[in-house]
């Protein structure tokens, strides 16, 4: 690999670490009701919205309140996602026509996208119209994830607050998320990106002739091209910035309209990682200890470099099985050589497996390359980040809760070790907070497992897989994986618009996303009643890099005990009949 | 429970539908129309008056006159701008290996006695399916077939290849890339 693509990788987390900082402190500032420079124009809609929602500010929820507050707004959002694609077709803003979509996609897409997950059983261009894509898709990403930023803040309340019983309001904490934070990056960059090309506009579908006309597989001649445009910028900027990752084009962001340039990919990828890294910040800010928010990042990065490291030396391998045709597989000055299958020739292999692994460390799920064409080991990176528990950057708020959940246990063990009893940030951790951990960390891997037990052991879950071998396999578990850390991104070959993998996929994304807020929120709930205990000679201290070790043991143990025997089956065994 | 629970949750619901899926893209797609109009409408391509495609969008090219893209996947057709899509062909796939040797072959009869080894993106499909690039290795390997089929001096294409050459953005972002359809219209108009 070039000098240029080895400065490319590392240049990515230096300006993103750059970045957790200002923006880290500011989502503090927001989430504490502290003024901002944004305060002379959102303070007023903000106060019109609690006006009109009946919302009393200065109230604030239990545990249990808030949870259902969240469960309540979920759902609701879940009905106008599902109502919308079913009567699309007797909607305006429809250039192209499209009629309703079925009842077990719609069940999935609404399912998908409420739960910040964004798995796309459909295509894009194909099957939304623009006011589904507007008004049902673009609004779940802001919402779903500002529902997973709130969950976090309450969790840091919990800790941060002594002997209370309040975690703060949801609805409070749902509209500053969306109107301070989300919406003016995601305006910001919805701007940048079309500077470089990214379509934004309300013009129907535009038809261009061929150069060289061509003839279709019926054999028909072809002599035009409709290009597909919408208004995508938008979406897209809010569905990187949300972890959400749903697409505004089939084809993701290795869509030229959706990811024009280097830089266009750039400011994408940084946006996948930018509010997940800085709520580490935030969340040091919120309980007075921005060390307590660096170690945890720092464990974070240490996993995402490792694995950074397996998926670009996998992928700038190339493909052993080509070797014999005399394809040229090696980089030099002319070629980027490598996988290139499935990739896109402005991206090459580094910046194609820098954004394979950003994507399924943070829960986002959109892609630049297709990752059903990765090699077996590139596509094992991308699939074990997202079976960690989605806790190495993760989904915006869900990644920190989730990670928390691991320091729990991770407090807990070296606890039992030393027989102390177990304490962070100044709470005692008994075993009702590692009750609710365990919940939070084995119920992904279960849903995971079990899931794709049923598609293999049916016809049904066997009819959607497209490639042969143990990489068919690798398929189903890798959208299992997706679905059960709701992170979004698929081995796209596998047929996933049918009403088994529409329902039990949606069903495992619903499970996850909310089986996980409800016992965090009740650690929040405990934690907060319990007095602050001052740190002692036997306290484990949790901002040193012993502890960043540790933890990183912790995720990668849980990780491996519970996949290894999958992986083994998938790409583990692909690799080795490759000979490779 | 109607008053703290459903009221907010519906109220809340439909403000931020109107700010995020009304105002929001209405308001990006007012100034992106207003700053980057090309940009937003699909960086479009006029030649005498007249739309001839995409600088983004790449289109299918198999005759020996003109410089081909990346192999695409899309359905029906190859680069069907309306249905993006890879091949999602895993690396074991019997039917990946069938393809690039297809491909392979395609290339050795329209330029025989071109024994070089095909760059790698040549015989691969795209992501989208639609990727208007190639590398520059997969344009320098056409280039003396496409001077022959059009009787043009090989300085001349070698030339033009250059001029549609695009390098690393701001010096340092992604890989040099030659646009395939900017490349053939360019060499249209040489004749």
């Amino acid at each position: 690999m070039s000098a240029s693509s080895w400065l490319q990788l590392a240049l990515y987390p230096v300006i993103l670490l750059l970045l957790v900082r200002p923006l880290g402190a500011y989502m503090a500032r927001v989430y504490t009701g502290e003024r901002t420079f944004l305060h002379p124009v959102l303070a007023p809609v903000e106060q019109l919205f609690y006006r009109a929602a009946g919302v009393n500010s200065n109230a604030e929820m239990g545990w249990q309140g808030y949870a259902l507050a969240v469960l309540a707004f979920n759902l609701l959002g879940w009905g106008v996602v599902y109502i919308l694609q079913r009567i699309q077709g007797f909607l305006p803003l429809n250039p192209q026509g499209f009629g309703a979509v079925t009842p077990d996609s719609s069940f999935n897409t609404a399912a998908s996208f409420i739960t910040n997950t964004n798995w796309q059983g459909y295509g894009g261009e194909s099957t939304m119209s623009t006011m589904t894509q507007m008004l049902a898709l673009t609004v779940q990403n802001f919402v779903s994830a500002a529902t997973g930023m709130a969950v976090l803040v309450a969790l840091a309340r919990g800790f941060m607050r002594r002997s209370a019983r309040t975690i703060g309001n949801f609805w409070i904490d749902l509209t500053r998320g969306t109107l301070y934070i989300l919406l003016p990056l995601a305006f910001v960059l919805s701007l940048l990106l079309v500077s470089q090309g990214v379509v934004q506009t309300f013009g129907s579908y535009q038809a261009t002739p061929l150069v060289q006309p061509t003839v279709d597989a019926d054999g028909q001649a072809v002599t035009q091209q409709m290009l597909a445009v919408g208004p995508a910028a938008s979406q897209i900027a809010i569905k990187q910035l949300g972890t959400n990752g749903g697409g505004f084009f089939n084809a993701n962001s290795a869509h030229p309209f959706e990811n024009p340039t280097p830089l266009s990919n750039l400011l994408e990828m940084l946006a996948i990682m930018l509010i997940p890294a800085a709520l580490c910040y935030t969340f040091g800010k919120m309980i007075g200890d921005t060390r307590q928010g660096w170690s945890i990042l720092a464990a974070m990065t240490i996993l995402f470099v490792l694995i950074l490291g397996l998926a670009v030396w996998a992928e700038q391998q190339g493909n052993p099985a080509l070797a014999a045709f005399g394809v040229d597989q090696a980089a030099s000055s002319v070629q980027p050589g490598g996988n290139m299958e499935g990739k896109e020739a402005r991206f090459g292999i580094a910046n194609s497996a820098l954004w394979a692994t950003a994507t399924t460390a943070a829960s986002n799920g959109s892609v630049n390359a297709m990752h059903d064409s990765l090699t077996p080991l590139g596509g094992l990176a991308a699939m074990w980040l997202i079976q960690l528990g989605e806790v190495v950057y993760g989904g915006v708020g869900s990644g920190l809760y989730g990670m928390l959940a691991f320091v729990i246990v991770a407090v807990f063990v070296a606890g039992l070790m030393v027989g102390r009893t177990p304490e962070y940030l100044g709470k005692k951790i008994e075993a009702y907070e590692m009750k609710m951990a365990a919940l939070v960390i084995l119920l992904p891997p279960m849903l995971v497992l079990l899931g794709t037990a049923l598609a293999v052991l049916s016809p049904a879950g066997r009819a959607g897989i497209l490639n042969p071998g143990p990489h068919g396999f690798s398929e189903v578990l890798y959208a299992f994986s997706s679905a059960g850390n709701n992170n979004g991104s698929a081995f796209a070959g596998l047929s996933a618009n049918t009403p088994f993998y529409n329902l039990a996929l949606g069903v495992v994304m619903l499970v996850a996303r909310y089986w996980l807020i409800i016992p965090t929120l009740a650690i929040a709930g405990s934690v907060v009643a319990k007095k602050h205990v001052p740190a002692g000679a036997g306290t484990l201290p949790t901002t040193t890099p012993l502890f960043v070790g540790w933890l990183i043991a912790i995720v990668i143990t849980v990780g491996a005990l519970s996949f290894l025997p999958a992986l083994a089956l998938g790409p583990v065994v692909e690799q080795l009949m490759m000979g490779m | 429970m109607l008053k703290t629970l459903i009221r907010p949750a519906a109220v809340l619901l439909a403000l931020f539908t109107l700010v995020t899926g009304l105002f929001y893209p209405l308001a990006v797609t007012g100034l992106a129309q207003m700053i980057f109009p090309a940009q937003a409408t699909g960086s479009l391509i006029e030649q005498h008056g007249r739309i001839v495609g995409s600088a983004l969008i790449g289109q299918p090219f198999d005759a020996p006159k003109y410089f081909w893209g990346r192999p695409s996947a899309t359905a029906p057709f190859a680069y069907n701008a309306a249905a993006s899509s890879g091949s999602n062909l895993g690396p074991s796939n019997p039917a990946l290996t069938d393809a690039v040797q297809a491909r392979v072959a395609a290339l050795r009869a329209a330029d025989p006695g071109n024994t070089a080894p095909v760059p790698v993106d040549l015989v691969t499909a795209s992501a989208s399916g639609l990727d208007p690039h190639i590398s520059i290795a997969a344009a320098l390997y056409q280039a003396p077939r496409v001077a022959r089929a059009r009787g043009l001096d090989a300085l001349i294409v070698a030339q033009l290849v250059e001029q549609n050459t695009e390098g690393r953005q701001l010096g340092l972002l992604g890989e040099p890339r030659v646009n395939v359809l900017k490349l053939n219209l360019a060499l249209d108009r040489v004749e």
